[in-house]
């Protein structure tokens, strides 16, 4: 299906710029990287509240948090990687312990970064983040929810980190989808298995659904675009009707988005469960679809691991 | 109440007694603690928190206070005392320190109790805290003055380091930071450990203003600080050569106070060393 490819980057960047516009109180702060996660147009509209802290993200992070303690709302902008890895006890003991109202936006997020290869590829960011109290996450699946997702960040008391990506994605959603942070909902509704993607995954859900109607196989597809807090109510009310279901994450299956669905299916609802995602190994350089292809993040992923799940179920009825 | 206050030489000494004498105290009820560093960074607080920080203990959200960040955090004992002292919770409360369900924290939380600005307790973070505290006040426009307390081991950390060239960057002129340079570590001695000297000529190269004092003189404190507050463009160091476990003659210097709580033994010898130098100060004539 043709859909119209754009930058989930340039969604944050547009985000930014409204909400410097409506409140004063925004500020932003990036690592020498600006340019590419597009904060340089906050930059060009709001100089004075635009801060280049430098390749220091530890000490970022903890000044923005030193900000909010002043009033202001910082959104703290670099790579995925450096964001989420390299300041994790920052944003663990000064940011989530203290509560501070901490904006993350981790850019280049998934293994589509492409050529800068596995250093770049942030593909933990989910798990390392979600385990933090306090903490709320965000992985949007396009432009329009991306924006969305920044504005609401900013009503949202306390840290959030919301994750997008390098390249243009395909647009899954419009200007008018409603967007709550912690309430998912289904694109698809379908009755033969449940296909709980995030990010770029819901658009590859879409694909491999509709590949499966042409075979008779009914699947719902769920954007679950906030990973915390999780939407348990729309995860157990699409289970218990369809009876299985495929996770779909440009992350790690360790601990990630599909692995939080299924702690709250273990202990509520058992059914059989399949995952598509990286498997416990790092990313190289590569185009970003040949990557995709390479580690099995794609719809022919998804369309396989449906077909699996259904058989699980139909052995276990 | 609203600070800072003026105090004679005298009335600041006999504060600095009775806030030994709660370090010690707490640190023995509780079984645990930091008594060592707590005892060197006595004049330091007792200084700026009666003298030159702006603040109301009756009003903690005050918009006009300056503030104070804690970047050597394990000294509870001293913070909770200074706090207690200026009137932000009743003396009472400092012997359920690290007890369960207390407000006293074994490093403290930000929410509790009144008059803390900032949690802490992993080094190497909240230089960047006050660092930002300072800049998010200048981009306002606002006059507030931002101190912050650090010591050799929280510059050990690379992120100081990444903040004091942020500061400096910014131009925060409106951040003071002390440093409580008492030389011992939970190792050892600093240089043997991993050496931090020269800190003078670090501070310097990193474009700050730097002042050099004896952390106990009290007189010297105060005029660091008032200088401080003068001097523009640049961040000030302060930093204070300081004694580890100062006050309490067999903690004096010895690394093994870092963390240990004295016994009861322990705990009746050093308020007798206390109590001695109470009444040795009240027998002075009032100092100017």
């Amino acid at each position: 299906m043709e859909r119209e490819m754009m930058l989930t980057r340039q969604g944050w960047a547009d985000a930014l710029k409204e909400l410097g516009r409506q409140d004063p109180r925004v500020v932003v702060l990036d690592a020498d990287l600006a340019k590419s996660t597009l904060t340089c147009q906050f930059k060009d509209e709001f100089p004075d509240r635009f801060f280049d802290m430098g390749i220091a993200e530890q000490n970022m992070i903890n000044v923005a948090g030193g900000m909010s303690l002043t009033g202001l709302i910082p959104f703290v902008s670099t790579y995925g990687v450096f964001v989420s890895g390299r300041a994790w006890e920052q944003i663990r003991t000064s940011i989530c312990y203290g509560q501070l109202n901490v904006k993350f936006g981790g850019a280049h997020g998934g293994i589509s970064v492409g050529p800068d290869g596995a250093t770049h590829q942030a593909l933990e960011e989910i798990t390392i983040m979600r385990v933090l109290p306090n903490m709320k996450v965000i992985v949007p699946a396009d432009y329009y929810e991306t924006y969305k997702a920044v504005m609401a960040m900013k009503e949202m008391e306390g840290p959030v980190y919301i994750r997008f990506g390098r390249e243009k994605v395909p647009t899954v959603t419009t200007k008018d989808t409603p967007f709550e942070i912690g309430k998912a909902y289904s694109v698809r509704e379908g009755t033969d298995v449940s296909i709980i993607a995030c990010g770029v995954m819901v658009a590859e859900a879409l694909d491999a659904a509709e590949f499966l109607q042409s075979k008779g196989v009914s699947a719902e597809v769920i954007n679950m675009h906030t990973i915390k807090p999780l939407d348990q109510e729309t995860i157990l009310k699409s289970a218990q009707k369809t009876g299985c279901v495929v996770t779909a994450e440009e992350h790690q299956k360790a601990g990630g988005m599909g692995s939080a669905v299924m702690e709250v299916l273990a202990q509520n609802h058992p059914v059989p469960v399949e995952m598509v995602g990286i498997d416990d190994t790092f990313g190289e350089s590569g185009k970003p679809s040949e990557l995709m292809e390479k580690y099995g993040i794609t719809s022919k992923e998804i369309i396989e691991q449906a077909l699996k799940v259904i058989i699980r179920k139909k052995n276990k009825n | 109440m609203t600070y800072p206050i003026k105090l004679t030489d005298k009335d600041l000494l006999l504060k600095a007694i009775r806030m030994r004498r709660d370090i010690v105290e707490m640190v023995h009820a509780a079984g645990s603690g930091h008594p060592g560093g707590s005892l060197s960074s006595v004049e330091l607080l007792i200084t700026l928190y009666n003298e030159f920080l702006k603040h109301d203990p009756q009003n903690t959200k005050w918009e006009d206070r300056d503030r104070m960040i804690f970047c050597k955090c394990h000294i509870t004992p001293a913070i909770y005392s200074i706090l207690s002292r200026t009137g932000y919770f009743p003396p009472e409360d400092l012997l359920t320190f690290r007890k369960l369900g207390s407000d006293l924290q074994g490093h403290p939380s930000r929410f509790h109790p009144h008059g803390m600005e900032m949690s802490g307790g992993s080094l190497g973070q909240n230089m960047s805290i006050a660092t930002g505290v300072a800049l998010g006040l200048k981009t306002q426009g606002k006059q507030n003055r931002v101190y912050g307390l650090t010591s050799e081991g929280d510059l050990q950390e690379g992120q100081s380091w990444e903040a004091i060239m942020s500061a400096a960057h910014f131009r925060l002129d409106n951040l003071t930071v002390m440093v409580d340079y008492n030389k011992l570590q939970i190792d050892g001695h600093v240089e043997d450990v991993m050496g931090v000297h020269p800190l003078d000529e670090k501070f310097k190269s990193f474009n700050w203003h730097v002042l050099i004092i004896d952390g106990h003189a009290i007189t010297q404190v105060k005029e660091a600080l008032a200088k401080a507050q003068t001097l523009k463009e640049r961040p000030t160091a302060i930093i204070a050569h300081t004694i580890k476990g100062k006050g309490i003659s067999f903690m004096e210097n010895d690394a093994g106070w870092h963390g240990k709580a004295p016994n009861d033994e322990d705990l009746k010898k050093a308020l007798a060393e206390l109590d001695e130098q109470e009444a040795k100060l009240s027998s002075l004539n009032p100092t100017p």
